[in-house]
This record gives C-alpha cells, structure tokens and sequence, in this order.
C-alpha cells in the first residue's frame, strides 16, 4: 500500500512541471559552475537575485492574467509609464522623504493604467492581447511624445537611499562587500501574495475558472468583470512597482527602458507552466521560469559565449521547454487549441 | 478548447467591385480612410498633395501591406506569427550575404533572391512543425522562432549590418515600372495572389474554416496539421518578399530592422476587420487599412513642417496615435455588432 502510493506520488511529481524545472535550472547551474566557478559565488547569485527581481515582478502580473486566459502585453509600458512620472513628480515637488511615498505613487499610476485595460477587456470584452497591444503602444507614445525623452539622472533622495539598503551583506575575501538588495523584499512580497490569492481565496479560484472555461464560471456565479478589474488592476500595481525598482536599481529614470522586455517575461512565465489558454499556472512555476530565463541571460557571458548568441539561447529553450510541454500534456484533439 | 460557441456565419467569399461597399465594415473602413486622408489633407495644405509626398507615400506603404498580409493569413487561421520581422530580416541576409560578395556583378541575383525565399520557406516549414505536428500554441512557438530566426541573423553577423549591393538589385527598392513604384507592384502582386488564394482556392476555404471552428475542422475530416504548415509557410513566403523589399530599398540588411512593424501589421490587420479569433479576414480591408495608416504617418510627420502644430509632433506621436486608433476601431466594431462578444475561451 504504502510502496505504491510513494509510486503514484512519484508519478504526480513526475508529471509536474515544476519539477523539471526546478531539475534543469539546477542542472544548468551546476554545469555553469563546473566551467566558471565565478558562477557560484556569492556576489554573482547575489546578482542573479537582483535581476530577477524587475523580471519576476513583472511575471507575477503576466501570472494573473495568463491565468485567467487573457494575455498582457502593455506591462513593460506601464512600468516605463510609472517610473518616469514618478520621478518626475517627486522631482518637481522636491520631494525628500521615504521611498514609500515613491512606490505608492507608481503603484497608483500601474493600477490606474491597468484599469484602463481592463476598461475595454471586461466592458467592451475584446481580445486582451489586441487591447494590450493598442494600449502599450498608446502609453508608451504618449511618455515618449507629451511626458519627456530625457533621462531622469537625479532621482529623489528616498529612492536613491532605498536603492543602497540591503538585507544581508557579506564581506568578500577580496574586500569587497556584496549585499542583497532589499528591492528584492518586493519580489518576495509579492511572490507570496499572489501564491497566497490564488491558491486561498474565493477570488483566485475564480480567476483559475474563467480562465479554464469563461462560460462555466459566468454560470457559476463568479463575477467575471469585477474579477478582470482586479486582474488587471494588480497586473497594472505591479508592473509600477517593477518600473520604480528597475529606476532605484540603475539610479536613473529613462523612459525609453523596459520596453522590449515583455516577451522574455512572458517566456519566464509559459515555462512556468502557466498556460496560455488559461486556467493553469503556479507561483512556484513562475518563480523557476524566471530564474531560468535570467541565469541563461546572465551566464553566457561567464561561460565566454558571445553576447550575439544570447536570443538563440532564450529562442531555443523556450522551443524545447515548450515542445516538451505541449508533448506530455498532449491529450487534446489535433487542432483544438490554436491559441 | 472544447467550449468553442459555434461559429455559424460562413466566410462569404470576398466579392469585387462596388459590391464590397455592402460589406459594413469595409464601408467603415473607406469612410475611416477618407476621412484620415482629408484631414491630413486640410492640416498640411498642398504639401501633403504634393507629388514628392504623394511617391514617397507610395515607395513607403507596400513593405508594411506585405507583412501584413502575411500576419493576416496566420489570424485567419486563428494563430498568430509574432515571426515574420525576423524571418524577413534572416531571408534578407542570406540574400544580402550573397549579393555583398558578387560587388556590381548582376548575376548574382537571381540566386540570392532565390536563396532568400528559400530561407523563408524553411523558417515557415519549422514554425508549421512546431505548430501543426508538435502543437505548440501559435504564439509561444512563433515566440520562439522569432528569437531563434533572430538570434541566428545576429550570429552571422555578430550584429552588423551587410550593405551594398549592385544597382540592378536595388531597383527593386527603389525603380519604377509604368510610373508604378516597384515595391508598390510587388504588394499588388502578393495581394492579389493572396485575394484569389483565399476566395477561389480550396486550400483558402480550409483555412478560413480551421480558424473559423477548429474541432468542426478535425471533424469534417481536413488534415490540420498539415494545413497548418502551409499557413505558415504562406506567411513566411510573404515575410520573405517583404524582407527582399526592404534590402532593396534601404540597400542594407541588419538583424534587428524594423522590429516595430509588427505592431503596425497587427494594427493593420484590425483595422482592416480581420477576426482576431480566427475565420474572416479579406485582402480589401488590409488595402484599405495600410493606407490610412500611411496617410496618418506621413500627414504627422508632414505637420512637424507647421508652425501650429510642430512643437508637439515627433515619432512617438505617431505610436501614440496609433494605439488610440487600434483601440478605438476595436471598440467601433465591437459596437456595431461584429466583435462577436460571446466566449470562446480561445482567446489571443
């Protein structure tokens, strides 16, 4: 009994996709480490963590939405979008206190923005990536063309302050010093807030049930526009918050950053095992893919690849990962599931 | 997906002349194209009638009407190929590879263009496997490629750009026969192709009918893998001659050119009434779209010459406007009753 339970519970992990990723992000880490021990030490994972932070903060949002079967594509705008009017409007204020004050700005303008997809999703109901795609393009022009192009250089007092925090700091043997970022704090955060509303509460189990058939969820009583307020309100908060991290980590605003990004994130996020036709998907997942897509981008380099390979890497293994998905899960009918 | 609510509204075939006038949202679409062309019009004064504005109108607008003709061919389907930007520049380079070698030699073109079409043709053969054999979803898997296809133009080039080709070849781009830009002939060409391939083909009513119902496809018995690597070998093929065009004109082939293209030829296909979910689409409506978008373009950047207007016009104007206008068509349409509201629970 007990012997062909562990089978079975051997089998589900089997099948899991977190499992594997968590197998090739660990395979891939120890190979790298073997050929440059430089990948190992704690200044570089310490770097790995932080450039995951802006990635997974933005996933976390991606996560939301692909799980209720939409697709977002303007997160990366908003993120520009917020930062730099952020800044600016500290700026203008000569504003000196906390970074709080910061993150609640940008956070309100991401809801803001995000609300206005969610507008013409839930009111007009049109195909999100075409809403999101119009939406991008309509924010980012409108930075670029009535906002400013010039790069923010001197950032307010409390995000330059915040920027030099770290949670945990490490004298090196060379004496240097390498820390933790505590912007890394927001990815944990919002990590577990999103893990918890999903996997918790009433409103994530909605949201896991539009995207696994809309139909059956109106029907069951699940309030599809207000959920796809909220879904794209908080994809919206946490893509300003991502946008205001990203401007503390380089110490400058430039409005012309981020965008270019979406399609790595949502990379991260599919080979998560989010999928894209919704209904599917786990903060775990999230957070490996993640982490898969940023040590690839950040290892070549270490493992003395030209830069110039860079997108055959991500291409390949978003191929491979994909494929090898589509391969296991594949128990519907040919040709259902286009999209 | 099984919940797909039937589709019961079969393709009309794409009908010709005045008749298409009676299709609403062509009409909409004329009425949207005039309008941006006569207000540009009264914007700009004669500057934006004149002949210089009027060519350079003409030598600008086919490039983005042949990818989007060939984004349109995947949205019919019910798929999308994010792909295409990449496959014209990877099919640009083999071409421009060959013709940077031969100098002012002439007979080197044939080939390369060859070459280039062929490369095209087997970026769309991988696409289709991956789709149609693998079933990985359209866009992750033209996700993929767009960056491998990419990725692989960087690695022959490590990022540089191959230029100079002979004269021949860049009349292409840039010559003009019967006083028709060439790449203005060659969008012709394709959509006329495309026109007769979609309403008078059996191979074009098996598309509009897998993106129209997918299970009804697998059902009424067509092999829909297989249609589904000539989808994307069709949209390759265009990508390709689009990529051809640009080389020509522009006499240089970078990896990374014209990466905004492909929100323009998805805004493109919108506007010109392509069902985003699959189904319907027609070679008018993308005529008809890319020019409003040409007239739009060149009007604001004509309006940088006005003293009124100058100060607040540059190019993210432009992407500014564009965005406000796919979503304002998206909801005009959804209003006069062709958004098809009801779930599908396939979405893009």
């Amino acid at each position: 009994m007990g012997r062909s339970q562990s089978i079975a519970g051997m089998r589900r992990l089997l099948r899991r996709q977190e499992f594997w990723l968590a197998l090739l992000t660990l395979l891939l880490g120890v190979g790298i480490g073997l050929a440059n021990p430089a990948f190992l030490s704690l200044a570089n994972l310490f770097d790995l963590c932080q450039s995951s932070t802006v990635t997974g903060l933005f996933a976390m949002g991606v996560l939301i939405v692909l799980v209720s079967g939409g697709i977002d594509v303007s997160f990366a705008a908003i993120g520009a979008f917020s930062m730099y009017v952020t800044s600016k409007v500290l700026l203008a204020w000569g504003f000196q206190g906390s970074a709080a004050i910061a993150f609640l700005l940008a956070a309100a303008i991401g809801a803001s923005l995000g609300l206005f997809n969610a507008l013409f999703i839930a009111f007009f109901r049109l195909p999100t990536l075409i809403v999101t795609l119009g939406s991008a393009s309509l924010f980012r022009g409108f930075l670029l063309a009535f906002i400013g192009t010039t790069i923010v250089n001197n950032l307010p007092e409390g995000m330059i302050r915040f920027s030099k925090l770290t949670l945990w700091e490490r004298t090196l043997p060379g004496g240097t010093t390498a820390g933790l970022s505590s912007s890394f704090l927001w990815l944990i955060g919002a990590a577990l807030f999103v893990g918890f509303l999903l996997q918790w509460t009433m409103l994530g189990r909605g949201i896991y049930a539009m995207g696994g058939s809309l139909v059956a969820a109106e029907r069951a009583g699940f309030r599809i526009r207000r959920q796809q307020l909220f879904i794209y309100g908080l994809a919206g908060l946490l893509s300003g918050v991502a946008g205001l991290v990203h401007a503390c980590m380089m110490r400058n605003a430039n409005p012309f950053d981020l965008v270019g990004m979406e399609l790595n994130v949502i990379a991260a996020v599919v080979l998560g095992g989010a999928s894209i036709t919704g209904g599917r998907g786990t903060v775990l997942g999230t957070v490996l893919g993640v982490l898969l897509i940023v040590t690839i981008n950040n290892s070549l380099i270490l493992l003395n690849i030209p830069s110039y390979w860079q997108k055959v890497v991500t291409g390949g293994v978003i191929l491979v990962s994909t494929g090898i998905t589509a391969r296991t899960s594949g128990r519907r009918i040919h040709g259902v599931g286009l999209c | 997906m099984l919940t797909n609510h039937p589709k019961t509204i079969a393709p009309k075939p794409p009908r010709i002349g005045l008749a298409i006038l009676r299709e609403s949202s062509l009409f909409r679409l004329l009425i949207v194209t005039l309008a941006i062309f006569l207000s540009m019009g009264l914007l700009n004064g004669d500057r934006f009638f004149s002949y210089r504005n009027c060519a350079s109108m003409c030598f600008q607008f086919p490039e983005l009407g042949v990818f989007s003709l060939a984004i349109m061919v995947s949205l019919i389907t019910g798929g999308i190929d994010l792909s295409i930007i990449s496959i014209a520049n990877l099919a640009g380079l083999a071409a421009g590879l060959v013709l940077a070698q031969s100098g002012a030699n002439s007979t080197h073109i044939l080939p390369a263009i060859g070459l280039a079409l062929a490369v095209s043709v087997l970026c769309g053969l991988l696409n289709g496997w991956l789709i149609g054999y693998l079933r990985i979803t359209p866009i992750l898997a033209t996700l993929g490629t767009m960056q491998l296809f990419m990725g692989i133009a960087f690695v022959l080039t490590k990022g540089h750009a191959v230029a100079g080709y002979p004269d021949a070849f860049q009349t292409l781009g840039n010559g003009t026969l019967l006083y028709l830009p060439i790449p203005l002939v060659l969008f012709l060409l394709c959509a006329l192709a495309l026109q007769i391939l979609l309403s008078r083909t059996t191979l074009g009513m098996r598309l509009c009918l897998m993106g129209t119902n997918p299970t009804a496809a697998v059902f009424a018995g067509l092999n829909v893998p297989r249609l589904q690597v000539k989808t994307y070998v069709l949209s390759a093929l265009l990508a390709g001659i689009a990529g051809l065009i640009v080389i020509a004109r522009t006499n240089s082939a970078k990896a990374d050119y014209g990466t905004s293209y492909l929100l323009q030829a998805v805004l493109v296909a919108i506007l010109a009434g392509v069902d985003p979910r699959g189904g319907f689409g027609t070679v008018w409506g993308i005529l008809l779209a890319v020019l409003s978008l040409q007239f739009l373009s060149s009007g604001l950047n004509l309006l940088r010459f006005q003293e009124y207007a100058g100060p607040y016009i540059n190019n993210f104007t432009k992407e500014f406007t564009w965005g406000a206008l796919l979503l304002l068509v998206m909801v005009l349409h959804r209003g006069h009753g062709e958004g098809r509201p009801e779930a599908t629970g396939r979405r893009l």
